[in-house]
């Protein structure tokens, strides 16, 4: 296989509207462009308000945090002159990208993708040996990656329209998003990992701007902030990553790489390190540990912003690297035993604190972090498609549950707002009961639940199964198994990562249910004033949901495992992406495609099922919604009760280990020491007494006598001829 | 002719120049410069007989050039001299800032 | 052969005269204490200026000195002094002391000295093109196209064309400065 050598034109996308893939990341960038235009011509006097804006905080963190900013005025702050057109701009070029996504699938559906299609747009950074083209690589995987972004991408659009359209800085929040999702379309398009960083560095900017949105909040600009830091520890590995492949390869094109790659020797140290580092990039974008504590703070972003940065595009983008990167990892066992130790420890691990936090973001934040971490148990075993697959109904079910609790903050601080309550909005405890004002939501919410906590013939069951199955299979025959983790022999690290999966699926289903029971079940615990002001939330908002309601039921029947041939066509996914990541996924199970017996195939089937309906179960029989009392009225929680809902004090941990002493080294050594004393004192200061000295000695030339300056002017001339005449 | 023209350019500018050093009066100082612009017009002019009447050119354009800085110059001298009742540039040190 | 002898011998006799006329009228205009008297000698070296460039074959630009040099800006110089009122030699020494003058003149020397350096040894005869008595022939036997003033407008018109409208922007500009700087402000004091 060779494809960099296939000419542009003789693919046979170039004759179809696949050409036009360019426009694709051209549309929202002009979205942004117009968008952000109106922003800054339309600038609101007032500062930025929100209707969830105590969100993001947490509880607890402020006690008796009062959002002033938006109850400064209790009528409705007048819409952004500029509404009207952005409201139509934003979501439009969106629409525009989708069609164009859905028209070039349906040709490449046409063809024989053997071969990706690239397209070379303009020569980028041609320097010395480095030749570096913009690039688009269009192949089944960036295709699939394309459809996610654009179609979550519009629904989300769409939703914010009715969320956001009263916030001052309606047209900034439009701009910030298009522009991310000119980005994520450059990430996933792009043909080099250079370009690929341009883009991932790009979401990341935009994941900052859009988490600091309401940043008159202190709060919420540290937790921009914290993203943006957390993110470069990662960015650097990547950096390294991509220094290592062009010292070793001496190309950075994703083709070109991944053909010098197959050459390496297996498990071979260049692989290893270039996957490791790659890896760490993955963990500070994709929020793995020990980077992953940025992404529940990200939550003091707008709520659709979390649904499509922080939970279905942009923190999959690690994943979506590993699995682009699959030629170099599947050449180092040691590093994909480490990618799935690290996500099944993730998953693990996140969903422990998923089962005590109190605010509904929260719950999500680290559900998805706990998702995230079954994507990477995916990419790590060599389960390229089901990592995908995952990755795919995730964006559909997480966003449905964002923008489901995004409807449900929405109401209630509408209501908080007519009653001049300044509660919490996004503390569970404050609510309950909900299903019978808000029934869409929370049907639909339910199928979201379902689906992620695995329940049969909704979309989670049919991805997460598949990883299950795919980690169970490798602990034989394969690369993994051969190779060992820290002394340990990798077929025992698969048989722990797949305990923890099992595990943290068996949460996954309690704490969503609980989340659920709370929220929509049991009284109602607003207050009397505001259940009058609980309603369904407007259609713009709904409309979405139900979208995503359908794909997240039948989203499965993308990729229907074997067992299951009787209800639909048997591996679409899988025959769709094989010419991508197949060669490296047979590399993983030593050329042949992974095959467990009816029966156990069966058992494990079964196991699932039974560990989704258990956890839905004990959640239901344990937990009492009608003994939670409101916010303001709750208890100290003590014991372990304590320690998760302080997230295990990683955060704190974090402070002690690392903030807390780069602070103060910063502040003694380097700013009293180097900063004031050295640079202050001796560069800045010396330079300026030094410049001074010599301005003086000017300054005593200047007589303001033209005869002067005359005898300076020839004696410069005759020091000039004389240099000539002597020369 | 040619070295001797030169010669006579050379002598003339270095009158001008000694005499920008040495007169104060600013009228004096100006017509000085104008008598280092002649000499360098003779250059141009010796100069042209070997390569061609571009070097003609050039002296017109040196002569629309002196006539506005004349013009101007010697406003400024007016202005100045309305200002402070001399044209004494030793009494005049306005540039010293 | 006789008459071109004598008509050499009187060019150079002519060139001779007119050299050291402006040379004396320039010595004689730097050292003059009285304004007026040190701007006539300074209409004499540009008259004798003028001559020598009709020696040199620049006859149109001879007409130029004299009109626009002689006959203009001079004029104007004239006209500022006596509007100023400065025919009389001031009070105040108008030239600096003994010493000033020695210094200007060994500085003026020094510069002459490296200019005349610079002449002879190696520019001039880099200078001098090697076809020149062939060109100068050639020249001799074409009649000139355009007479005297055709060689100079030719370019002027041509290739120095944009140069040539700039000069009428930089003129305009000198005048408005002009008027500017000359006008009395009736609004100060």
């Amino acid at each position: 296989m060779n494809p960099a050598m296939i000419p542009e034109g003789a693919h046979p996308l170039a004759a179809t509207v696949a050409r036009l893939v360019w426009l694709l990341p051209l549309l929202p960038l002009l979205g942004f462009l117009i968008n952000g235009t109106l922003a800054m011509l339309g600038v609101a006097k007032i500062g930025p308000a929100d209707p969830s804006a105590n969100g993001g905080h947490g509880h607890g963190e402020v006690p008796g945090h009062a959002d002033e900013h938006a109850h400064d005025d209790h009528g409705h702050p007048p819409r952004h002159k500029f509404a009207k057109i952005v409201s139509l701009v934003g979501p439009g070029v969106l629409v525009a990208a989708f069609a164009l996504a859905v028209a070039i699938f349906a040709a490449m559906r046409g063809v024989e993708m053997e071969h990706p299609y690239l397209l070379t747009l303009f020569s980028w950074m041609p320097v010395g040996d480095l030749k570096l083209d913009a690039t688009i690589l269009l192949d089944p995987l960036s295709m699939t990656m394309v459809m996610v972004v654009t179609g979550v991408g519009m629904l989300i659009h769409v939703f914010s329209v009715g969320y956001m359209q009263d916030d001052p800085g309606y047209p900034r929040y439009f701009a910030y998003l298009n522009l991310f999702v000119f980005f994520m379309l450059l990430l996933v398009l792009g043909g080099s990992y250079p370009l690929l960083f341009v883009g991932w560095e790009g979401v990341g900017l935009c994941s900052y701007l859009l988490i600091g949105f309401w940043f008159s909040e202190k709060a919420n600009a540290d937790a921009g902030k914290k993203a943006f830091i957390m993110n470069r520890i990662g960015d650097f590995g990547f950096l390294v990553a991509m220094l290592l492949m062009f010292a070793n390869f001496g190309t950075l094109d994703i083709l070109g790489v991944a053909e010098q790659a197959a050459e390496l020797p297996m498990g071979g140290v260049i692989a290893t390190t270039i996957a490791l580092f790659l890896f760490l990039g993955c963990t500070g974008k994709s929020a793995q540990i020990p980077l992953y504590t940025w992404l529940p703070d990200a939550m003091a972003g707008p709520t659709p912003v979390s649904a499509l940065i922080h939970a279905a595009t942009m923190v999959t983008a690690g994943v979506y690297l590993v699995a682009r990167a699959s030629g170099i990892f599947s050449m180092a066992p040691v590093a994909q035993l480490t990618v799935a130790l690290v996500g099944a420890a993730t998953a693990f691990f996140a969903a422990t604190i998923g089962l005590k936090q109190w605010d509904i973001k929260k719950v999500l934040a680290y559900s998805t972090v706990s998702q995230l971490g079954y994507m990477f148990v995916a990419v790590g075993v060599g389960a390229y498609v089901a990592g995908i697959f995952h990755l795919v109904t995730h964006a559909f079910f997480k966003a449905l549950l964002f923008l489901g609790s995004g409807s449900v903050i929405y109401v209630l601080h509408a209501a908080y707002h007519k009653t001049h309550n300044h509660d919490d909005a996004q503390d569970m405890r404050n609510m309950g009961g909900l299903r019978q004002y808000m029934p869409i939501t929370f049907s639909l919410m339910w199928i979201a639940t379902l689906a992620i906590a695995g329940i049969p013939l909704f979309s989670g069951f049919f991805s997460k199964d598949e990883i299950l199955t795919s980690v169970f299979a490798r602990i034989s025959h394969s690369t993994l198994a051969d190779a060992s983790l820290l002394g340990m022999p990798g077929g025992t690290v698969l048989m722990i990562v797949y305990g923890l999966a099992v595990a943290s699926a068996l949460m996954t289903a309690i704490y969503m249910a609980r989340m659920m029971l709370y929220t929509f079940h049991g009284p109602n615990r607003t207050g009397e004033g505001e259940r009058p002001h609980l309603k369904e939330a407007p259609w713009v908002m709904t409309g979405p949901l139900v979208v995503l309601g359908a794909l997240t039921a039948f989203g499965g029947w993308l990729n229907v495992p074997a067992l299951l041939g009787a209800i639909g066509p048997v591996g679409g996914l899988e025959h769709f992406l094989e010419p991508v990541v197949g060669e490296a996924a047979l590399r993983t199970t030593l050329g042949v495609a992974p095959h467990l017996p009816h029966s156990t195939e069966l058992m494990l089937v079964g196991a699932a099922i039974f560990i989704a309906v258990a956890g839905i179960a004990f959640a239901v029989w344990r937990l009492k919604p009608a003994a939670l009392v409101p916010r303001k009225d709750a208890p100290e929680s003590t014991g372990i009760d304590r320690v998760l809902e302080n997230k295990y004090f990683v955060d704190e941990g974090y402070a002690a280990a690392f903030v807390n002493p780069t602070v103060n080294a910063s502040r003694t050594v380097l700013w009293k020491g180097f900063d004031a004393g050295i640079i202050d004192g001796l560069f800045v200061n010396g330079s300026a007494l030094l410049a001074r000295a010599f301005g003086w000695m000017g300054s005593q030339l200047q007589t303001g006598q033209v005869g002067t300056y005359a005898w300076v002017l020839l004696i410069g001339v005759i020091t000039l001829l004389g240099a000539f005449t002597f020369r | 002719m040619l070295v001797e023209a030169l010669a006579l350019s050379a002598l003339l500018f270095t009158i001008g120049v000694v005499g920008v050093l040495t007169r104060r009066n600013a009228i004096i100082i100006f017509m000085c410069v104008e008598l280092m612009l002649n000499a360098v017009n003779l250059s141009f002019v010796a100069l042209s007989k070997l390569y061609g009447a571009a070097g003609q050119v050039f002296v017109v354009f040196t002569m629309a050039v002196a006539a506005a800085e004349a013009a101007v110059g010697l406003a400024i001298i007016i202005a100045i001299f309305r200002h402070q009742r001399t044209v004494n540039l030793q009494n005049i040190n306005l540039l010293k800032g | 052969m006789q008459a071109n002898q004598f008509h050499s011998l009187a060019y150079a006799f002519g060139f001779y005269f007119f050299g050291l006329l402006a040379l004396a009228s320039a010595i004689a205009f730097v050292t003059r204490k009285n304004t007026v008297a040190a701007a006539m000698w300074l209409v004499n070296v540009m008259f004798a200026l003028a001559a020598l460039y009709v020696m040199l074959d620049a006859q149109f630009i001879a007409a130029m000195q004299v009109l626009v040099y002689t006959g203009a800006i001079m004029v104007v110089f004239l006209f500022v002094i006596m509007l100023l009122n400065l025919g009389h030699p001031s009070e105040l020494a108008d030239a600096r002391g003994k010493w000033g003058y020695l210094l200007a003149l060994l500085v003026g020397l020094a510069m002459l000295a490296e200019v005349m350096a610079l002449n002879r040894s190696r520019t001039i005869e880099k200078m001098i093109p090697p076809d020149l008595a062939a060109r100068a022939a050639e020249a001799a036997a074409t009649p000139m196209a355009g007479g005297i003033i055709g060689p100079v407008a030719a370019p002027l018109f041509k290739e120095y064309l944009l140069a040539f409208e700039l000069t009428s922007v930089l003129l305009l500009a000198a005048i408005v400065g002009a008027v500017v700087l000359g006008k009395r402000r009736t609004d100060a004091r």
